[in-house]
């Protein structure tokens, strides 16, 4: 929720710009990039931040986004704070290095404009690129609108390099729906980002003067224990994204949820969960809705990894329905987080009805018309809860 | 026999697990020690890493990173970046190595883009014409009917059917100051390659070659001579590039026939086997091309 009264640092900016400020505002030192498969204006901003002297950066522009995430990689294990971004493939192909930047344990920071995945090629919005590195130990936030993202970045520095956490941070923002899109948007100055965000100060790094041993292999008497120690750091990272957030939200006074953010959640029959900007869209929905006598809710996952569990159950009473609403999809299995959150409550003593419903695959629009329908679908339980797929159109499948 | 002195600390420490004669560490020893400590270097996956770098242990005495196996031009450029920007440049020189895989195949792309921006990195390449890690599978660096498991010898086949690619001149057409091919079985010309390539600004690349004991056959007591052999043939002809230019050769006196190279070598061993012979001259006919750009004399 945006509290700003005043319209003092209001801007009216595109969604990559507004990142990219918020990038310049948090002294990234090294950033690397590759332009296409596909990238947002967010590097292009950065590229023009840079030359014009406004950020002292390396801007280094590489030949792929594999090398985007090795050269962060290489700078943040030199202890400079790094940023890097992309989407769609170029997610896919930076992924074995992101799975790597995780295991070293480098604050790197990276944001994803999310888009589909081909084939069939197609460069709009949905989130099957940040679900695909998953479960590569890259913590993972998702902004509603273009002033979330600002502030998630800001944040994100915080998170990932506070040495409880030490992990690679992902900004996960609706490619198009956010990155394209024009909205009036508070930046901090740079005094004030100064203060919430001091200089990185790396537990260890490159140099000669302390020469020490990066990236060596363990065998299986000591490989568990690595991977154990970062899912604990995955565990201890969900106190310090809502301990982040509040003290953000104090200083700036803008507080958009910590792990979640409920909207009318404590006395709903139906509520509606998702990430990124269909949560605008959901709240819309649900105001409308209230207003015809239904009780919806919206519970807004703003982190993804790691998954707020308990923060959902404290969040959902027992006896509410609950419809996941996914842009994306585990093919031939579940909507994805819709599997999370029915393990979340499997074994508790009460578990709500859990439905989920793909929506909006590939730039397909999400409308309040759309959530009123899956609302209506919720009212009545389907026994098995199976899985739908909202506004396919059937003419299409029958051509074969 | 001839002693190197040492009058410096390894700074690969006694203790790795490489195999007796192996020409990679030999060869990474020689290249840090040639560098000195004042350095940060990385390192692909591979036997370099595998026998460096088990938790708990390491052998670097030099701050060293290992990342994947692709990326070690990657990695370094974000090290060099990071040192600009941090105003520590003077701290230290960056090198990065690979293996020939690492290299020619898997990383080439990052090489490329580390070669082509600028960086000031040392490329090293060290080449023992094989993946040997993996169990001696052919790469781009393999030579022309070198048996490898994946480039067997069978009735239809004489082993790598492929030419080796010629990775230094791949590296000078990014148009980089300096690149120079070396060998372990010529250790001062090695070490003073090493130092002359970090005294020049931007990026430089270094091919090592470095005899394999296990993936090449050979008696692990014949690793320089084996080295020196291949030099001796003109199969690897030991060079320097300045600016695109060649600017200097180290001379052989007396040039060996391919053979003298293949009778160490299991790899080759199918080439000194009757019916071979017309494998054998086409190998010999790579050598005679090489002599002849390289001003080598004729085989006596």
């Amino acid at each position: 929720m945006v509290k700003s009264a005043s319209l003092e640092g209001l801007r009216v900016l595109e969604g990559s710009r507004a990142v990219a400020e918020a990038v310049k505002l948090c002294r990234a030192q090294v950033i690397s990039a590759y332009p296409i498969t596909p990238q947002t204006h967010i590097v292009e901003n950065l590229a023009e931040i840079v030359a014009d002297g406004e950020l002292k950066a390396e801007f280094v522009n590489v030949e792929s986004e594999h090398s985007a995430a090795s050269v962060v990689l290489g700078a943040s294990a030199t202890g400079a704070r790094t940023y890097t971004s992309t989407s769609s493939q170029g997610m896919a192909l930076m992924s074995e290095v992101l799975y790597n930047i995780a295991g070293l344990r480098l604050p790197v920071v990276l944001s994803c404009g999310n888009r589909a995945l081909s084939a069939p090629l197609n460069i709009w919005n949905d989130q099957q690129d940040s679900i695909y590195v998953r479960d590569s130990g890259v913590i993972q936030l998702y902004a509603e609108d273009n002033q979330e993202a600002v502030d998630m970045h800001i944040q994100a520095y915080k998170i990932a390099e506070d040495h409880r956490v030490l992990l690679p941070l992902m900004v996960c923002i609706d490619g198009f729906l956010l990155t394209h899109t024009f909205e009036p948007v508070y930046l901090p100055t740079q005094g004030e980002v100064d203060a919430f965000l001091p200089a990185y100060q790396p537990l260890y790094y490159l140099t000669p003067q302390s020469p020490l041993t990066m990236g060596a292999f363990a065998e299986p008497d000591k490989y568990m224990e690595s991977r154990y120690m970062i899912h604990q750091a995955m565990e201890r990272a969900k106190g310090i994204i809502e301990e982040v957030a509040q003290e953000y939200g104090r200083i700036f006074g803008r507080y958009q949820g910590g792990l979640v953010e409920e909207y009318q959640v404590a006395d709903a029959d139906v509520v509606l969960m998702g990430m990124g900007s269909m949560v605008t869209t959901m709240k819309v929905a649900a105001d409308e809705m209230r207003e015809q006598g239904k009780k919806v809710g919206v519970l807004k996952l703003r982190a993804y990894r790691p998954f707020p569990a308990e923060a959902i159950r404290r969040a959902l009473r027992p006896g509410v329905k609950v419809a996941v609403v996914e842009k994306a999809i585990s093919l031939g299995g579940l909507g994805i987080t819709t599997g999370d959150l029915c393990s979340a409550f499997y074994n508790q003593t009460y578990r709500p009805y859990i439905r989920g419903f793909i929506a909006g695959l590939g730039g397909r629009d999400i409308s309040p018309t759309s959530l009123k329908q899956i609302v209506n679908r919720m009212e009545a339980e389907v026994e098995g809860g199976e899985l739908e797929f909202i506004g396919l159109n059937r003419e299409l499948l029958e051509e074969g | 026999m001839t002693t190197i002195s040492r009058s410096v600390k390894p700074l690969i420490a006694p203790g790795h697990t490489a195999c007796t004669g192996c020409g990679l560490l030999l060869g990474a020893r020689l290249c840090l020690e040639a560098a000195g400590k004042e350095i940060i270097v990385t390192f692909a996956t591979g036997c370099l890493e595998i026998t460096t770098s088990r938790y708990p242990e390491s052998a670097w005495e030099v701050p060293a990173i290992h990342s994947l196996f692709e990326n070690s031009a990657a990695v370094a450029s974000g090290i060099e970046a990071a040192l600009k920007v941090l105003g520590r440049s003077q701290e230290a020189k960056v090198i990065a190595q690979g293996g020939d895989g690492a290299t020619a195949d898997i990383g080439l792309q990052a090489l490329s883009g580390m070669l082509e921006r600028g960086h000031d990195i040392l490329y090293i390449c060290y080449d023992n014409e094989a993946y040997m890690n993996t169990g001696v599978q052919r790469s781009s660096l393999t030579p022309l009917a070198a048996r490898t498991r994946t480039s067997p010898i069978g009735p239809s086949s004489w082993g790598k059917s492929a030419q080796k690619k010629d990775m230094p001149a791949i590296a000078a057409a990014h148009g980089i100051p300096y690149v120079a091919v070396a060998s372990v079985g010529y250790p001062p010309d090695l070490q003073r390659k090493v130092k002359k390539a970090l005294s020049i600004s931007g990026p430089k690349y270094l091919q090592v070659h470095i005899p394999c004991p296990l993936g090449w056959a050979h008696d692990s007591s014949l690793t320089i001579k084996v080295a020196q052999l291949a030099v001796q043939t003109a199969l690897y002809p030991l060079y320097e590039m300045e600016n695109g230019a060649i600017t200097s050769v180290r001379q052989v006196s007396r040039r060996l026939p391919v053979t003298e190279y293949f009778k160490h070598q299991g790899r080759f061993s199918h080439l000194l086997r009757p019916g071979a012979e017309a494998e054998v001259a086409k190998i010999q006919a790579v050598a005679d091309a090489n002599a002849q750009k390289f001003g080598y004399p004729p085989i006596r």
